[in-house]
């Protein structure tokens, strides 16, 4: 390892814009001409449509458009997509309803956009959004997943008979429920997974840009996949066709999935700068993100977990219903499906299982993938309940899990998965040392010494990542391939570009990247630039989510380089008159092996441009691209364990200390790594103790605002002790897993098995807030 | 209208804005600042801080008539030439931060955290410092081992300057 290569706790490269104020953010973007847009959004969480008048908004002081979803319809911009077909279990497709981008007859959600209105400041058009006069008509809203689905619950789309969308299966039902029948041990749970915000610290953005001259658009936007949203709003939307439309996405200020989508804002905001003939840009207030950001997560699950007489699992039977929200927005439907409920097997050889799930409308915000996107659903109910199965059995929460890890690979699950490569004994074994797990009994005594209440919990995780193998996905009902594209250019003095399909968002991606380039030809990290989120500039992509980028995007990556490096040791070759065997590529140098003879890498390159002396027939030139569709899904795996002590008297938990021991694979960037490990605990963490998105009955948000959605906060939380064991994945050729998730997905279990432990009961709500965990303290004495 | 006169970064600058302008915005879209951000719309977030006359402000929470005559420093102004201020290079070191849209104004209320603490800090002192600043990608971790880091650097150099100037 070089201190610039693989392996290397490199600083980052593009640090340096961020700490001087120099990030550029579509917020900061400025165009000529350009005006400001507000959205009128219902305030209702369900209603009719009656009328819209927007004569007084028109009139008023730098006022330069007010648009409704009638003129959008006339302009024949599409309705927004869902895209992943599921099948319900009797064969029928999914159940969608129409998601019109400005709502035209009725309203489904508070914060579901109805009128656009365009002025000279945002302030203008703030006033004038005021004086638009919508009329409605409203109707009864739900907003419960589990009620929306009871006979005579208000029906929110006339295409799914009682909101109902998909009834979708996995597994073998018999044989599961065979196993439950002569199981000597069954441990049954309700597990209810909270549902969240994702709030990236940047809100959404967008500005279209259409260029009348060139007929040609332009879109900044917050997106993790610029070149989706393109093909989405070209293919789908009509906006524009392919070629005569750009998306940027530059400087994106977080994601964790909330920026995969193509929401209505982006392409009401492309429309409405032709329709004005002015460059429109939005930004949204954090209120509006909490409206019509993409909510994650609201499962509610019933699970039967089977045990043979010597506490082997012998099978897992799984009910869930899943809430989607008013509408299903763009992979909506493969969350609590094939990201989900593929899952379910954890790290455990369990011989049967068979889930169920039911996807269901309500008058809430869309709900679709947050970091995890359903695998911290399939997680929490597998590790609540091994949990509760271990107290119910009487054997320790360790041994319990060890004795039905698997320990050979491949393995195949019941439920698609096949493992390439694991060792859970070794993550468990590391984070009991590091957590003093048999230290905890003492600790606990001295706890209680103090009146303090003193509680472990563990979870042992697994998730698939490296989203994703385009073919499989494909059968499954993806509208889309998952691979990912990379172009290597060598400039004629040897510096170099990559052009990647990757969107970084805070992942590190610019020096990541560039290490394995510097790995592979000496060339320094500052010499190597890689370009992103333009699709002027990279021809395609598939975007950064599900943990994707380090095992698909730099796996296109290596391919290119391999390209660049087989015909860069041809010319070398050739100029050293020595067999392309012989030529080896180290430090800068381009090298004869077993000799002194040698030519720098910038040599070679100029060799390729000048192209004065090639090898017969040889092209000119040094630059190669490539396309990697993986053969696999990738499986980190780990184990997370936390101690906490409660003060009976508020509440109040305090994270005494939280332990995760991962195994990621090989990794290129130790610090970049635990970078994203530290994130991603924390948001579980803030969805165990904190976080949850709360509706009143008539279809409020009452979490709407920072003021009242609990956000995790420095003093929420302690510093944690990380680390990585590593079996390398054989199914990439940089044997990288990914990070970017595991933390959100294995600490919620860990944080509840450790309150529940400490208080002595079997079930807490999430989030475990003072007055739920005091609550249930007071519930547990009387 | 309002004529707002204000000292940023070392220049003097004047304009007009409308009374309800705030200085966030002001400093974005007038002076084309835009390194401060703007993350929510109830003053909790903290990505918009600033220093006004030597204290870190929220500046979404003040007018920008409101600051006339002020002295103001914005992440922009931050370092000296090429030569990062400590906060700014501990954060670099410590990967204190990943999307970035927090961090100038997480670098802002360090600066002005470790400032106001010249005997030192703690990790229970800054993360309670740090209540009103919200970080969504590093769990803040690394955010607070950067500020300890930058306050035992800058404590050093202030040694260092004591000592030349005995």
């Amino acid at each position: 390892m070089g201190i610039e290569g693989v392996g290397a706790r490199v600083a980052r490269k593009e640090d340096k814009r961020f700490i001087t104020g120099g990030g550029r953010y579509v917020d900061d973007m400025v165009v000529p001409g350009m005006k400001h847009a507000v959205f009128v959004r219902s305030p209702h969480a369900h209603a009719q449509i009656k009328k819209i008048d927007v004569k007084k908004a028109q009139g008023m002081p730098g006022v330069v458009g007010v648009l409704t979803g009638k003129e959008l319809k006339a302009d024949g911009i599409g309705n927004l997509i869902c895209g992943w077909m599921i099948h319900s279990k009797d064969g029928t497709p999914m159940k969608m309803g129409a998601w019109s981008p400005l709502a035209v007859d009725k309203v489904r959600y508070v914060g579901d956009a109805v009128v656009i209105v365009v002025a000279d400041t945002k302030g203008q058009a703030r006033d004038a959004a005021e004086a638009v006069e919508i009329t409605y008509k409203e109707l009864k809203a739900v907003v419960d997943a589990t009620k929306a689905i009871q006979p005579g619950a208000p029906q929110i789309h006339a295409e799914s008979d009682n909101n109902l969308i998909f009834d979708w299966e996995i597994g073998d039902a018999k044989a599961t429920d065979a196993a439950i029948k002569s199981a000597a041990h069954v441990t049954r749970m309700k597990i209810v997974n909270n549902r969240l915000v994702p709030n990236a610290m940047e809100p959404r953005a967008a500005l279209g840009h259409y260029d009348k001259a060139e007929d040609h658009y332009t879109c900044w936007t917050t997106s993790q996949n610029p070149h989706v949203a393109r093909l989405v709003m070209s293919a789908f939307y009509n906006v524009a066709p392919e070629n005569k439309l750009r998306v940027i996405a530059p400087d994106v200020g977080g994601g964790f999935g909330s920026k995969i989508y193509i929401y209505p804002e982006e392409i009401v905001c492309l429309w409405a700068s032709k329709r004005t003939g002015v460059p429109v840009k939005w930004v949204a207030d954090r209120t509006e993100s909490f409206l019509a950001d993409a909510h994650g997560r609201d499962h509610v699950s019933m699970v039967e977990m089977a045990f043979d007489k010597d506490n082997r699992i012998t099978g897992l039977k799984v009910d869930t219903i899943a809430n989607i929200g008013a509408y299903m927005s763009l992979f909506s439907s493969c969350v609590p499906t094939y990201l989900y409920a593929t899952l379910l097997s954890g790290q455990y050889n369990i011989p049967a299982i068979h889930a169920n799930v039911r996807t269901v409308y309500t008058n809430t915000a869309p709900v679709d993938a947050y970091r995890g996107a359903g695998r911290p659903e399939a997680t929490y109910l597998l590790e609540r309940t091994m949990e509760t199965a271990a107290r119910e059995l009487g054997v320790s929460p360790a041994e319990l899990r060890r004795k039905n890890f698997i320990t050979s690979f491949p393995h195949q699950t019941p439920v698609i998965m096949n493992y390439d490569a694991g060792d859970y004994n070794a993550s468990l074994d590391a984070a009991m040392k590091a957590a003093d797990y048999a230290g905890f009994t003492k600790r606990k005594a001295d706890a209680a010494k103090r009146g303090k209440l003193r509680g472990i919990g563990m979870s042992c995780y697994i998730e698939a990542c490296g989203i994703a193998p385009s073919a499989a996905v494909g059968s499954l009902g993806a509208g889309v391939g998952l691979w990912e594209s990379a172009e290597v250019r060598v400039n004629a003095v040897g510096t170099i570009e990559v052009l990647t399909g990757s969107h970084s968002h805070g992942q590190g991606h610019e020096t990541t990247f560039a290490q394995l380039v510097n790995q592979r030809f000496g060339v320094p990290i500052d010499s190597v630039s890689i370009v992103h989120g333009d699709t002027d500039k990279v021809q395609m992509g598939m975007g950064t989510y599900g943990s994707r980028s380090g095992a698909v995007g730099m796996s296109a990556i290596a391919k290119a380089l391999d390209k660049v490096e087989a015909k860069a040791k041809k010319i070398a070759a050739h100029l050293l008159e020595a067999d392309e065997g012989d030529i080896v590529i180290e430090n800068g140098e381009v090298k004869v092996a077993g000799t002194d003879k040698s030519l720098p890498w910038f040599q070679v390159a100029l060799a390729a441009y000048t192209a004065h002396n090639l090898p017969a027939g040889m092209e000119p030139g040094l630059k190669e691209t490539a396309f990697y569709d993986p053969a696999n899904f990738t499986f980190p795996a780990g184990c997370y364990i936390s101690e906490v002590e409660i003060d009976p008297e508020t509440g109040v938990t305090d994270i005494i200390q939280f332990v995760a021991a991962d195994d990621f694979g090989n990794i290129i960037n130790p610090m970049i790594v635990e970078g994203q490990v530290h994130g991603g605990i924390a948001q579980g963490i803030g969805q165990a103790l904190l976080e949850g998105a709360h509706y009143d009955g008539n279809g409020q948000l009452l979490t709407a605002s920072y003021m009242d959605y609990t956000m995790p906060r420095a003093g929420d939380l302690p510093s944690f002790k990380v680390s990585t064991s590593n079996t390398p994945c054989p199914s990439n050729p940089l044997g990288i897993k990914g990070c970017g998730e595991a933390g959100a997905i294995g600490s919620p279990p860990a944080i509840i098995n450790a309150i529940t432990d400490a208080l002595g009961i079997v079930e807490i709500a999430m989030p475990a807030s003072p007055a739920t965990v005091w609550a249930a303290i007071r519930a547990k004495k009387h | 209208m309002s004529d707002v006169s204000l000292t940023v970064n070392g220049k003097r600058v004047s304009g007009s804005a409308e009374d309800r302008t705030l200085l966030v915005h002001f400093l974005r879209e007038n002076l084309g600042l835009t390194g401060t951000h703007v993350g929510c719309d109830t003053s909790q977030c903290g990505a918009c801080v600033v220093h006004v006359d030597g204290r870190a402000v929220k500046s979404c929470t003040m007018l920008a008539v409101q600051a006339s005559g002020s002295t103001i420093v914005t992440i922009e102004g931050l370092a000296d030439g090429a030569e990062l201020h400590p906060v700014q290079a501990a954060f670099k070191e410590h990967h204190g931060l990943q999307c970035g849209f927090c961090t100038p104004g997480m670098i802002m209320t360090a600066t002005d955290m470790i400032a106001r603490h010249p005997e030192g800090l703690d990790e229970a002192t800054v993360r309670t410092e740090l209540e009103g600043n919200i970080c969504r990608c590093t769990g803040y971790h690394n955010i607070v081992k950067a500020i300890l880091a930058a306050s035992e650097t800058m404590a050093k150099g202030a040694k260092g300057k004591a000592k030349q100037a005995a």
